[in-house]
Formats: structure tokens, C-alpha cells, sequence
């Protein structure tokens, strides 16, 4: 078996299309573990793992939180809210003070782009980012096309459609390099003042209409308005949005063929999508919650067996 | 690199005859009784036997697993090859049952541990004992030995006993190969 041919996970565009496939594979064996009658395994026990939380989170959070005690690391948390980041201390100053406890990785969310790359270039453990900004999220990226391929068999060839707002979204951009990396087509959907000038020159195909995006694709990755990150008006109001960009049941009728519903969560029930979508069975959002935790453990366990005694 | 031929087809038809034969006598019916191939290469040795018992001593619904120890192992981090994970197949609780491991070669022991704390994760068994086609005499890093073992041999350490299956390698045989 290879191994990863990077040493932190800061971005799905520092990866290749066999790390992916080996943290698939590897994911794989942990889905298996974690739905045994007993969910653990005892491969990093002497690993200390830090969460740092700069930023809200909750799934993501849990998620990695779970995927480290089901390898047996030791866990510590962290969060910016109760810290003294707010007294003023630096990025590098913080992290540093917590290596220095012995941590061998460290879990980072944070609102800056670039984030997890500037320290990964100043501290002396491995990186994970679970979000940077408007950057990347690669873990995300990494259970969206993990759970394409548990549902349709696989990636390559998949015609997949991101909805909302892309301007804001680390999602969409860990999205897009994941998917075509993979060999899927990417096509991204949302009122104009949410599409970033110049996407299609990342290759992906640009919609306005919501009809014909879905009428064009296998699986529609519906993502959250992200109104705390607003700082101006993009769209009239949420009506009109759910008008045009919102996803219904009838909607979903009215189009020649059945498919496949994602959203990262938190949902904005009756904004992005209605109810009776999320709960349907077109929809995959709990399966999605359940792969995060195998694809975070292949992530973690891949990382740690680079780092040398 | 030299190799020499341990067992031929023959020889290990015979063997397998006779730790069928031996699980018998132990075990009777199988009723409480399930078969545990280790990952990657005990699997060929535990499908065969199965194979063996069901059918010439007709011994009906032969429970069989398939169990990997990559995530168990106290060598993760400490090896230069990275681990390799294999699928685990196990689909009946092992709980109050008697579970016997399957491996093609006991040598250090390691795996063997391993996998005593791998099963724990799918309940506690009644009792487990450990089959194995070759037995590396005077190699043991634990104090584990086999209950039901093929053939016995001396192997100094920088010599490797390698099983070959039909399935996987095209023949049956077992080879002393000198690196």
C-alpha cells in the first residue's frame, strides 16, 4: 500500500487522485469498524491530537472528535471563544504553547484563509484544516465524493451540480478540485452575485437556472446561504431566493430522472431546501454525516503513520 | 536468493486432512464453534478447511470469518512499510462461542496478539485456540503456541517460510526461501 504524498491535509489541491483513492480505501475498512458492536480500534494511542476551533462548528467538530477517540487518540479541544486568543496572543504563539504539551497533530478551523498553510510552515506537527475562510475544507470535499461513490458506485463520469451561494463557500472550491480530480463534471448553480467572476476558469459550468441544472445532473450538492458571512445584500430576500434557488419535492417530480440530494449542513429548512427533500430518500445528508466520521478516521490514521517516532 | 521446497501439494493435502480431522475430534458438530481466517493470507488456510469439512466429513453451516489485524497491530508507526488494511468479514457475534484463529505461519507471535485483542471488538468468546499450517520453532517474541499445527520447523531468522495458495499463487506449496 502507498502512502499519502503529502505530510499535512491543508487543501484538496495539494492532493493526488491516489491519495484520494487510498483515503477511500482506507475509509472503507473504518466504515466496517464503526459499525461493529464495539467502534474502536487501538491504532493511535500514543497520539495526541489538538482541535483547534477558531470558528463555530458543531458537525464538523463532533465528527473529528469522534474519528480521534474511535483510533484511540487523546483528544484535546480547544475553542477560541473561552481562550486567550482573545487577550490578544498570536496564531503561532497559541499553537506553539499547545505543542509544547506534546501534540503530535492539529485539527485547525479557522476565519482566515490560508490559515492551516502559514502554520504548517511554522510549527512542527501535521495540519489538518477543517476550513479555512473561503479557502478550503477538505475533509468535506473528501465525504461529499466519498458518499457519491457509496451511492452511484463511483465518481468518474458523474455529472454533479453545486447550488447556492459559491462566492462564500470553502465547500464549493474543496468541492470542485475533489470532483475533477476524480473525473466528474462540475457544474455550479446560484443567484449571479454569488458566483465568483472568473469560476469557469476552474473548468466548471455555470448555471442560473435551477430547472436546467438539475435537469443536467446526477447528484445536486445543495449548500447553505451563509448569511454571517454577508457583509452586503447579495439577493432581495430569502423568499425570492427559495423561489429561484430552493429545492422542493415538486420540483424534484417534475424532472425526467430521480437524483441524488447532498447538503453539508446546517440546513436552512425551507431556504435551500424544503422538508420533504431533506427527509426523502433522494436525499443522503445523514449518510453524508455518517461517512465524515469514516473519512476523517482514514484522513487521521493515514497522517499519523507519517509521523516518525 | 535460494528456496527450497517444505511441503509439495501432496503433503499439504494430507496435512489439511488431518487438522480437519483434528477440529473434529475437539469440536464435533461445530455448533458452537467458528472458523476466524487472519488477514491477509490466513484466509486461503481457513476457506480450504471449511472446504475440507463441509465436504468430506459432512459437517453442515460451518460458521467462517475473516478478521484483519492492521488496525491492532503494536507495530504501527514503528515499521518502514506503511500497514496495509484488509477487509474484516465477520458477520455473527463471537460471543460464548469458541473461535479458532487460522494463520498460514506462527513466527513471532505478533499477530497472534493482535488479533486476540482485534476479536474482542465482536464480543467474548467462550474460549479461542490458534491452527496454523507451520510453526516457526524457537522464534516466539510472546508466549503463544499453537493448538493444531501442520508441520514444525527450524528456521534461523533471516530465512522466510512463504505458503503459497492455489487461489492466490497458482500452486500449493511451502517454501524455505533464504533472502
Amino acid at each position: 500500500m502507498s502512502e499519502l504524498s503529502v505530510n499535512h491535509l491543508l487543501g484538496i489541491k495539494y492532493l493526488n487522485k491516489q491519495d484520494i483513492q487510498l483515503i477511500f480505501e482506507t475509509a472503507d475498512h473504518f466504515k466496517e469498524v464503526i459499525n461493529r458492536p464495539i467502534k474502536k480500534v487501538p491504532s493511535l494511542r500514543d497520539i495526541t491530537i489538538a482541535n483547534l476551533f477558531f470558528e463555530n462548528s458543531t458537525r464538523t467538530k463532533l465528527s473529528f472528535e469522534l474519528a480521534e477517540k474511535r483510533l484511540s487518540a487523546d483528544v484535546l479541544n480547544f475553542s477560541s471563544a473561552q481562550s486567550s486568543v482573545k487577550k490578544g496572543e498570536t496564531l503561532i504563539d497559541t499553537v506553539n504553547n499547545i505543542l509544547s504539551m506534546k501534540v503530535d497533530m492539529v485539527v485547525m478551523r479557522h476565519p482566515n484563509p490560508g490559515a492551516g498553510v502559514f502554520l504548517s510552515k511554522h510549527v512542527n506537527a501535521s495540519i489538518i484544516n477543517a476550513g479555512d475562510g473561503a479557502h478550503e475544507h477538505p475533509t468535506q470535499a473528501l465525504l461529499d465524493s466519498y458518499s457519491i461513490r457509496e451511492k452511484l458506485g463511483g465518481v468518474k463520469g458523474k455529472k454533479v451540480v453545486i447550488v447556492g451561494d459559491i462566492l462564500h463557500s470553502r465547500v464549493a472550491l474543496s468541492n470542485i478540485f475533489a470532483l475533477q480530480l476524480q473525473g466528474a463534471e462540475v457544474m455550479v448553480c446560484g443567484p449571479k452575485t454569488l458566483l465568483p467572476k472568473y469560476i469557469d476558469k476552474l473548468g466548471v459550468k455555470v448555471e442560473t437556472d435551477l430547472r436546467k441544472a438539475l435537469n443536467w445532473c446526477d447528484v445536486a450538492n445543495m449548500l447553505r446561504v451563509q448569511n454571517e458571512r454577508m457583509d452586503i445584500s447579495y439577493f432581495p430576500s430569502t423568499r425570492e431566493y427559495t423561489q429561484q434557488f430552493g429545492v422542493t419535492k415538486d420540483l424534484l417530480n417534475s424532472l425526467d430522472k430521480e437524483i441524488t440530494i447532498m447538503h453539508p449542513g446546517p440546513i436552512n429548512r425551507g431556504v435551500e431546501i424544503t422538508s420533504d427533500v431533506a427527509d426523502s430518500d433522494q436525499a443522503i445528508i445523514l449518510d453524508q454525516v455518517q461517512n465524515g466520521v469514516a473519512v476523517r478516521m482514514a484522513v487521521i490514521y493515514l497522517l499519523a503513520s507519517k509521523i516518525k517516532q | 536468493m535460494s528456496q527450497k521446497v517444505l511441503l509439495n501439494a501432496k503433503a499439504i493435502n494430507i496435512i489439511l486432512h488431518r487438522l480437519a480431522c483434528q477440529l473434529i475430534e475437539r469440536h464435533h458438530d461445530f455448533s458452537n464453534t467458528v472458523l476466524i481466517g487472519l488477514q491477509p493470507r490466513g484466509v486461503f488456510l481457513a476457506s480450504r478447511l471449511a472446504k475440507i469439512l463441509t465436504e468430506d466429513y459432512k459437517i453442515k453451516d460451518i460458521k467462517l470469518g475473516q478478521l484483519d489485524i492492521t488496525f491492532y497491530r503494536d507495530d504501527f508507526r514503528r515499521s518502514d512499510k506503511p500497514l496495509e488494511a484488509n477487509a474484516t468479514k465477520i458477520n455473527f457475534l463471537v460471543e460464548e462461542k469458541n473461535v479458532v484463529f487460522v494463520d498460514d505461519v506462527l513466527y513471532t507471535g505478533r499477530s497472534i496478539r493482535s488479533a486476540l485483542t482485534a476479536i474482542q471488538s465482536f464480543g467474548r468468546p467462550k474460549e479461542i485456540e490458534l491452527l496454523t499450517l507451520i510453526d516457526r520453532r524457537f522464534s516466539r517474541h510472546l508466549p503463544i503456541q499453537p493448538d493444531y499445527r501442520g508441520r514444525q520447523v527450524d528456521v534461523i531468522n533471516n530465512e522466510k517460510v512463504k505458503v503459497n495458495w492455489t487461489e492466490q499463487d497458482g500452486e500449493d506449496a511451502v517454501y524455505l526461501i533464504e533472502k
